[in-house]
């Protein structure tokens, strides 16, 4: 009796095996093609020759690497001096994208928690009003922000006619329009991830920290944050990474002057005088950066949870 | 700390949420180095006194005194109570140190010694192996006294406890019932104590206060609250009872004789403000009534035996009175020698001790 259970038991396991071998594919067959693959097609052409009308000619060269980071001269024959311009363009990146961030998580989460403490039955309504004017395209949002901001818009109108200000404030074109532009671009990415969070915290935490004298801003900092730090984290990784390879937002609303990495890449795949072997090499710098970080985050969040115990 | 001072004095508080009233006027004194229960069904507004005294709902009408001092306007953080939660509500990312600790920390005593007090409390508890793991990785019963800990390393002048057992399976509830009132009797804090079991309120309490649907309906201890229960929702709620019906024919002496339904007569001792002719109920606790082929003088009534049901330490024997109510009587499994088990279908007189019958107002 016993020895027909277990076989039994032993071919539903095999079954279910098998099942999920081939339920999995779906999830297989997409990070194959849309991750897998494009990633390795990016590192060849990232060590390919450049071809003048755009696209790539088949010959390994290390001439895309060595254009991001040495200035060989106009006639590329000087000695290599090292070259800062796209290491300036990357760190600019790298703050807009920290600064609309930061600027996401101040807004984000008080708009989160809020949501969080409705109501049950209202939570979804608040939901679905957040996320209503990301089903306006993103380009026509980045415009309208433009036009917002810009000397004679609605916003410089009205602070003028409040009497706050005497001349238009110059928005249009600096960083900060950039990082406001980043901000609303990704907005959602933030809420959604941390309202999760924070739906899922059990607030008799809040009490229990109240009761044992902490106050508000004790219990925010002690008790609930670290509770919801994975959404958090995830939000502020979904708003971080898009808006470090944006080009919408900084080419409309920052000017030449706030040059992002996003549009150094664009333009490489643009038109005739693109280069798609450095725009490969700059996505593949990028990427090795971002994931460094990355890395280097989870690496300190694990020894902490280590250390704690 | 005496018995005599006043620890909580609650005056005609009234708890509101829009239109629903959840505490109608509830006045009552607990008194300092008491176990207080609060005793109730679920949605009888115990919860939220209790909530009221730790400052998580504020009072709509009337006022809470802590030791003399008006603490309704102060926040959860200024009131020197502690609560123990239904759901103990550790905090998951710091250790059992740590939650322990909290308190003490949060009222400006040193990290180091409010780690070495926090361990003492431990030690109390018998749970110092366990300081450096998380909540997650203890049992649920640990987890209760780590909450117990947390609550008493402040060393508040009243510990709040929110069905603080309610989650543990009965032998664990059982010690834990006494390991609390050893606890409260050691560090002489008063005790209020929230549950919904009677059977624990009565166990572990000095005074029970008696709750339902949002009023006091009585309060003494254990056993006044036992023995005379001052209404019909009293007599059913604690313990087990039979309520009969009944109709009061003459009252004489102190003494009331009643008839309930099928024509039985009955006298019991006579209850201020029942007259003669009053509908009300009789309640009659199963074991202080016993089975007998023979009546006694007044108080028995005769029926026949439905079944008998073995329940370990006791019998419990139902009898349908003659044309009348069906009654539950309970024996002792001690006292089998004694006295005789009648089967099934056996004409008996169901007897009781003098003064064992009591009559109610509804």
């Amino acid at each position: 009796m016993a020895g027909g259970t277990q076989g039994s038991g032993d071919a539903v396991s095999h079954t279910y095996e098998n099942a999920r071998t081939w339920l999995l594919m779906p999830s297989w067959v997409v990070l194959t093609f849309l991750a897998l693959i494009p990633v390795i097609l990016m590192l060849v052409y990232s060590f390919l020759t450049k071809e003048f009308r755009g696209g790539v000619i088949w010959d390994f060269s290390l001439a895309a690497y060595d254009q991001f980071f040495f200035d060989r001269g106009l006639f590329g024959d000087d000695p290599p001096t090292f070259e800062w311009t796209y290491i300036t363009i990357f760190w600019r990146s790298i703050w807009q994208a920290g600064a609309a961030t930061l600027l996401s998580l101040l807004i984000g989460f008080p708009t989160a928690y809020f949501i969080a403490t409705r109501p049950a039955h209202s939570r979804a309504i608040w939901v679905f009003l957040i996320t209503i004017p990301y089903w306006v395209n993103l380009l026509i949002r980045t415009v309208s922000m433009k036009f917002l901001l810009r000397d004679q818009g609605p916003l410089n109108d009205t602070l003028m006619g409040l009497g706050i200000i005497d001349a238009p404030l110059t928005l249009v074109n600096t960083n900060f329009a950039v990082q406001l532009g980043l901000f609303y671009s990704y907005l959602p990415f933030m809420v959604l991830p941390i309202y999760a969070a924070v739906e899922r915290y059990n607030f008799s935490l809040s009490e229990a920290a109240a009761d044992l004298y902490a106050s508000k801003f004790v219990t925010l900092r002690r008790v609930l944050l670290p509770a919801v730090k994975p959404g958090v984290v995830g939000g502020c990784i979904l708003v971080f990474v898009p808006s470090l390879g944006s080009f919408l937002a900084p080419d409309l609303l920052g000017g030449a002057k706030n040059y992002m990495i996003g549009s150094l890449i664009e333009e490489q795949f643009k038109g005739n005088a693109g280069n798609w072997p450095f725009g490969a090499a700059a996505s593949m710098i990028l990427l090795s950066m971002v994931l460094i970080v990355l890395i280097i985050f989870a690496r300190s969040q694990a020894h902490r949870e280590k250390g704690a115990k | 700390m005496n018995k005599d001072d006043v620890a909580i004095q609650v005056k005609q508080a009234v708890k509101r949420y829009g239109t629903f009233t959840a505490l109608k006027e509830i006045s009552l004194t607990i008194h300092d180095n008491e176990f207080f229960t609060l005793l109730g069904p679920s949605g009888c507004g115990k919860t939220t006194l209790l909530r009221m005294i730790a400052g998580f709902e504020d009072v709509t009408e009337g006022s809470i005194q802590l030791f003399g001092q008006e603490i309704e306007s102060l926040p959860p953080n200024k009131r020197p109570v502690n609560t123990v939660f239904q759901n103990y509500a550790l905090f998951p990312h710091m250790t059992i140190l740590e939650n322990v600790g909290f308190g003490l920390e949060m009222k400006g005593t040193s990290k180091s010694e409010a780690q070495a007090k926090a361990m003492e409390m431990l030690e109390l508890v018998q749970l110092s192996q366990f300081a450096k793991r998380k909540p997650s990785q203890l049992s649920g019963g640990q987890q209760q006294r780590v909450a117990l800990a947390r609550a008493l390393a402040p060393q508040p002048k009243v510990l709040l406890l929110d069905e603080p057992l309610s989650a543990l399976d009965l032998k664990l509830r059982k010690a834990m019932q006494l390991e609390l009132k050893h606890l409260q009797r050691e560090t002489g804090i008063t005790f209020i104590f929230v549950t919904h079991d009677q059977e624990e309120a009565l166990t572990m309490s000095d005074r029970i206060a008696v709750m339902s649907a949002g009023e006091l309906q009585q309060l003494g201890s254990p056993r006044e609250i036992y023995e005379t229960p001052k209404n019909r929702f009293v007599a059913d709620f604690i313990g087990e009872t039979n309520l009969l019906e009944v109709t009061v024919d003459t009252i004489a002496n102190d003494r009331a004789t009643c008839h309930l339904g099928g024509g039985h007569q009955l006298t019991c001792n006579a209850v201020d403000g029942i007259g003669v002719g009053a509908n009300v109920h009789m309640s009659l606790r199963p074991e202080r009534l016993f089975i007998s082929d023979t009546a006694t003088e007044s108080e028995s009534l005769s029926g026949t035996v439905v079944e008998n049901i073995f329940a370990g330490t006791d019998i419990t024997t139902i009898v349908d009175l003659a044309e009348g109510p069906r009654v539950t009587v309970r024996t002792s499994n001690s006292d089998r020698g004694n006295k005789r088990i009648f089967e099934a279908g056996s004409q008996v007189f169901v007897n009781m001790e003098h003064g064992a019958a009591r009559l109610m107002a509804n």
